[in-house]
């Protein structure tokens, strides 16, 4: 079984929107995959479907390639981007009965739970209540809950929102060891610079529907196909004139360390990458030229704004 | 441990272990002890002066008969007038009795005081009057052996029911104890309905406020969060209940008898026994078969026990509508204008009780307390008369359905409500929320 978790058609409607309008997603297992799409585009409902707290109006959710069930929910480790403790319980008596309700035994869960106070440094809050912790604290401690299980699948609802660089940090090397250890993740968050970061594969979700599915460095690299980085010294005006016949547009970047100039070209399509080298090589002292990337801030806003262009069209042929 | 289970145990421990419920489960008995002590203190102390009446009788046949009480002494003046009678020291009041009292069909007496005359008063000095005038009068027919004959004729009749239906038949029971207890539980009841209903519903709008919810529903499904949180609320209301029962039964059965004299216990093993004539005095049979009531240590655990029952059932309904309420609300304050869906049933019910503990057998008493929402308060008021076994039964039948009806209704709109933010939501979109699938 390759894929962990395989979301098919679902679609789910609330009185006055539709929230998923008939989304398919697969998330192959081991790896980090990103959930991206703007605000109220209904990831959050897709992601309490795959923690059946709700159910899907249609399709179905495949979990190791079976039903998903409530039996599942053991497997799964959820971090909520809203998220709260019980105020009045003590930091330890919490932990341990979330992790009781995830299927350990109070005991497993108590010196498992030590083990990861010791590792966060915060073994001396036990008895602590949680009134009395700063809301980075708290954020600790929901990591530590979410994770405690060892579930196969880990959903992380925007997980920095409330840490501070240093901790988002730490947080971004516990979830990469997560994944070296087998563990799937599914990354919701709008920091694209992250995405870019750690995420393998991403969905991007708008308006309901799942637009843009595939993997990270496919997708960077698709957007800009045709695109080309220069690095060189030399003539650029030189340069530019001498690639026009073969190229659609030039943009010029900033130079690196050691004063070589920059300049990223995007080829029409027809035109054979030899010929560039050939005669941007005839006109500058070349030193390098690489594929250029897309950002995934890039491809978020174009995706996203064409989309909507696209339903607002349709709207409007309506 | 099922998940259910851990949920219960969280809702439990938390709240068993708070001062406030340590605090108020053993100061509550004592507090309402106190207060129902508290007129009986005042009276000893308020009451104590008392007041001095001069009496000038001109028929001269009044004064002499009239009795000293511990609220009016008497002072018989002879050959002085009203006005220095008035003015003689420490003198509260001056009753003057006209001549012909004795001879005429209408006498009136007058009362002249110092100051305001209380009620108690007037009616210790009419009631002896009246009482004197009726020997004089008597005593004008000549009859002979007139005392003995009076004494004869005097009745002092009191009832005391001795149950011939009932299975255990030393059971006796006072009706006014029986009215007593049943009003006083179903006003526990009401009381319990009401706090703890409550504390299902803030503690949800709690949960759903800081967002703990989001975090317990990846583990558990809503429908087992709400019945967890109502099952564990329920069993802390019944710790307290139990915790009281206990504290009642060591005073009504240790710590009554320790205190009441050993005549009156006499009085009570004969009114068991069915031996009226044997109890030495025929005048507080009443007092004594409610202290017999008292004293039955099974007879209360038996009713606590059913209050309890009833208090559970009745507990399971109300806290499904209130953890609805609970579920479709941001904040208290939007709560307030939703949770007359639950108190209202709750204030009915005990009105209900009151109309029942006054008349038990009754139809609107039958049929109260066979309706889900209203049963729980009317029915205790009624069990402590002694109704039919089948009526309890089905009563509480009918209180189990409507709870399986409730609880199925609240936790279709709970698993929507929680994830509901913002605009408070109007019945009719809550009605929607039931439909969902």
């Amino acid at each position: 079984m390759n894929e962990i978790l395989q979301i098919e058609n679902v679609s789910k409607s609330y009185a006055s929107h539709r929230a998923l309008d008939d989304v398919s997603i697969d998330v192959p297992r081991g790896g980090v995959y990103g959930l991206l799409g703007p605000n109220g585009a209904g990831k959050t409902t897709l992601i309490r479907i795959i923690n059946h707290i709700t159910a899907p109006d249609s399709g179905r959710v495949l979990f190791n390639g079976h039903q998903l069930s409530e039996a599942d929910v053991t497997n799964i480790g959820y971090l909520p981007e809203e998220r709260g403790l019980y105020k009045k319980m003590t930091v330890g008596e919490q932990a341990v009965f979330f992790a009781r309700l995830k299927g350990l035994s109070r005991t497993d869960a108590t010196r498992e739970l030590r083990k990861w106070f010791e590792k966060f440094d915060i073994l001396p809050w036990w008895n602590k209540k949680v009134e009395e912790l700063s809301k980075g604290m708290a954020q600790k401690v929901q990591f530590i809950v979410t994770v405690l299980h060892r579930p196969e699948l880990l959903i992380f609802d925007e997980p920095f929102s409330g840490f501070d660089p240093i901790n988002a940090e730490l947080l971004k090397r516990e979830i990469l060891d997560l994944k070296d250890q087998g563990s799937t993740v599914i990354f919701s968050t709008h920091n694209m610079a992250s995405v870019e970061e750690i995420c393998d594969n991403i969905t991007l979700i708008n308006k309901s529907r799942n637009i843009l599915s595939g993997n990270v460095e496919e997708l960077r690299r698709e957007f800009f196909s045709d695109r080309y980085d220069l690095t060189y010294s030399g003539d650029t005006e030189a340069l530019i004139s001498a690639l026009t016949p073969i190229a659609d547009s030039f943009t010029p970047m900033e130079a690196d360390s050691q004063g070589r100039l920059k300049l990223s070209v995007h080829l029409n399509g027809t035109a054979p990458l030899r010929d560039m080298i050939a005669t941007a090589n005839d006109t500058v002292t070349l030193a390098g030229i690489t594929e250029s990337l897309a950002s995934m801030n890039d491809i978020f806003i174009r995706t996203v704004t064409s989309d909507s262009d696209n339903t607002t069209d349709q709207a409007c042929q309506k | 441990m099922s998940k259910i289970g851990i949920i219960i145990e969280r809702e439990y421990m938390e709240r068993v272990k708070k001062k406030s419920f340590i605090f108020t489960t053993i100061l509550m008995p004592l507090l309402m002890l106190g207060l129902m002590a508290l007129p009986a203190l005042i009276m000893a102390y308020v009451d104590g002066s008392e007041t001095k009446i001069a009496v000038v009788d001109n028929s001269g046949s009044i004064a002499q008969h009239l009795t000293d009480t511990h609220e009016v002494k008497f002072v018989n003046v002879r050959g002085i007038t009203v006005d220095s009678a008035m003015n003689t020291r420490d003198t509260d009041g001056v009753l003057v009795i006209p001549e012909n009292i004795i001879t005429s069909s209408k006498g009136s007496l007058k009362l002249l005081s110092n100051g305001p005359s209380s009620f108690t008063t007037e009616s210790i000095i009419t009631s002896q009057v009246n009482k004197i005038i009726e020997t004089e009068r008597l005593k004008s027919h000549n009859i002979a052996d007139l005392d003995r004959i009076l004494d004869e004729v005097n009745a002092n009749v009191s009832i005391s029911t001795i149950r011939s239906d009932s299975d255990s038949n030393d059971e006796v029971l006072s009706s006014e104890i029986s009215f007593a207890i049943g009003l006083g539980m179903a006003f526990i009841l009401y009381m319990f309905l009401m706090l703890y209903g409550q504390m299902v519903m803030t503690s949800i709008i709690e949960e759903k406020n800081n967002r703990v919810l989001e975090v317990v529903v990846s583990s558990v499904s809503p429908m087992q969060l709400m019945i967890g949180k109502i099952v564990g609320v329920a069993l802390v209301a019944v710790t307290q209940i139990v915790l009281w029962g206990i504290l009642l039964t060591i005073m009504s059965g240790w710590v009554l008898p320790a205190i009441i004299p050993a005549e009156s216990m006499n009085d009570i093993a004969a009114l068991r026994a069915g031996n009226v004539e044997a109890m030495s005095d025929m005048g507080s049979v009443d007092m004594i078969a409610a202290l017999s009531t008292l004293t039955q240590v099974g007879h209360l655990i038996g009713l606590i026990a059913l209050m309890t029952v009833f208090l559970v059932m009745g507990f399971l309904v109300y806290s499904s509508i209130f953890a609805a309420i609970g579920s479709a609300v941001d904040n208290i304050q939007d709560a307030s204008q939703l949770t007359s869906f639950a108190i209202f049933p709750i204030i009915l019910g005990l009105t209900f009780a009151m109309v029942a503990a006054g008349d038990p057998m009754g139809p609107l008493a039958f049929w109260t307390s066979m309706f889900p929402l209203t049963s729980p308060m009317v029915m205790v008021a009624r069990i402590p008369f002694g109704i039919p076994a089948w009526e309890v039964w089905l009563s509480l039948g009918l209180l189990l359905a409507g709870f399986l009806a409730m609880v199925w209704i609240a936790g279709k709109i709970y698993r929507v409500g929680i994830f509901m933010y913002g605009k408070k939501p109007s019945l009719k979109e809550i009605a929607k929320w039931i439909r969902y699938k």
